[in-house]
């Protein structure tokens, strides 16, 4: 099951090795997105997820907020 | 967005899935790095003075004015002690009764800005609002710095 979390724990994951992915469009992770965060669009989480994602190490999504 | 993506991660076989449900607007407004082109762009908390005044409401005006004028200021935050923003006051309220303390002399809540606000945004709102200066806080109410309208139309003239 997912687990939510924070911003200060999304900081001590990603320290840790955790891989950071943005699921908004493109324009919007053009303009801003965290550091180090890679891109895949939740309607490319299917294709992309599996290519680009090591199922090995811890993932953190996010998008712009709670909606 | 992200509770689906998770999920859906979940179910391709990822076995450490992780949702940051506040998202990117929780990072920015604490005012933390981000990348892409916008992030070449400085922003509200970028330029917003980290050395404005504080004081606290107990404080007398008079003690706070005196010691805003040496520092050259005519704009005090009114913060408590975890610097959550509790008023403001500018030089209209810093002419007041020099003997009253600053929670009665202050301005209760203030408008506020997330430092990840760009300054064109800021420019209009501020020109609009005939403000000339704005705190800008964390999404949590905690003081980043105060935004000079004339800082950020310097700024903008740069450009």
């Amino acid at each position: 099951m997912p687990r939510e979390i924070r911003r200060e724990e999304v900081r001590k994951v990603v320290a840790s090795g955790a891989q950071l992915v943005e699921v908004l469009p493109s324009p919007e992770y053009e303009e801003d997105h965290l550091p180090g965060a890679i891109h895949i669009p939740l309607r490319k989480i299917d294709s992309q997820g599996v290519e680009l994602l090591d199922r090995k190490r811890a993932v953190i999504v996010y998008c712009w907020d709670t909606a | 967005m992200s509770p689906r993506a998770a999920w859906r991660l979940e179910t391709l076989g990822f076995g450490e899935v992780y949702d940051y449900i506040d998202g990117k607007v929780d990072w920015m407004a604490a005012g933390l790095p981000t990348e892409g082109t916008n992030a070449q762009h400085p922003r509200a908390g970028d330029i917003a003075r980290k050395d404005v005044p504080t004081a606290g409401l107990q404080e007398k005006l008079g003690d706070v004015k005196a010691r805003v004028e040496v520092q050259g200021w005519d704009a005090v935050v009114v913060v408590n002690d975890r610097r959550v923003v509790l008023g403001l006051l500018r030089a209209k309220e810093l002419a007041g009764d020099p003997e009253q303390p600053i929670e009665r002399a202050m301005r209760p809540g203030p408008s506020t800005f997330r430092p990840y606000v760009s300054l064109h945004e800021m420019l209009h709102f501020m020109v609009d609002h005939k403000l000339d200066s704005a705190p800008v806080t964390t999404s949590d109410g905690r003081l980043v710095g105060l935004l000079l309208q004339k800082d950020v139309a310097a700024e903008m003239e740069k450009k």
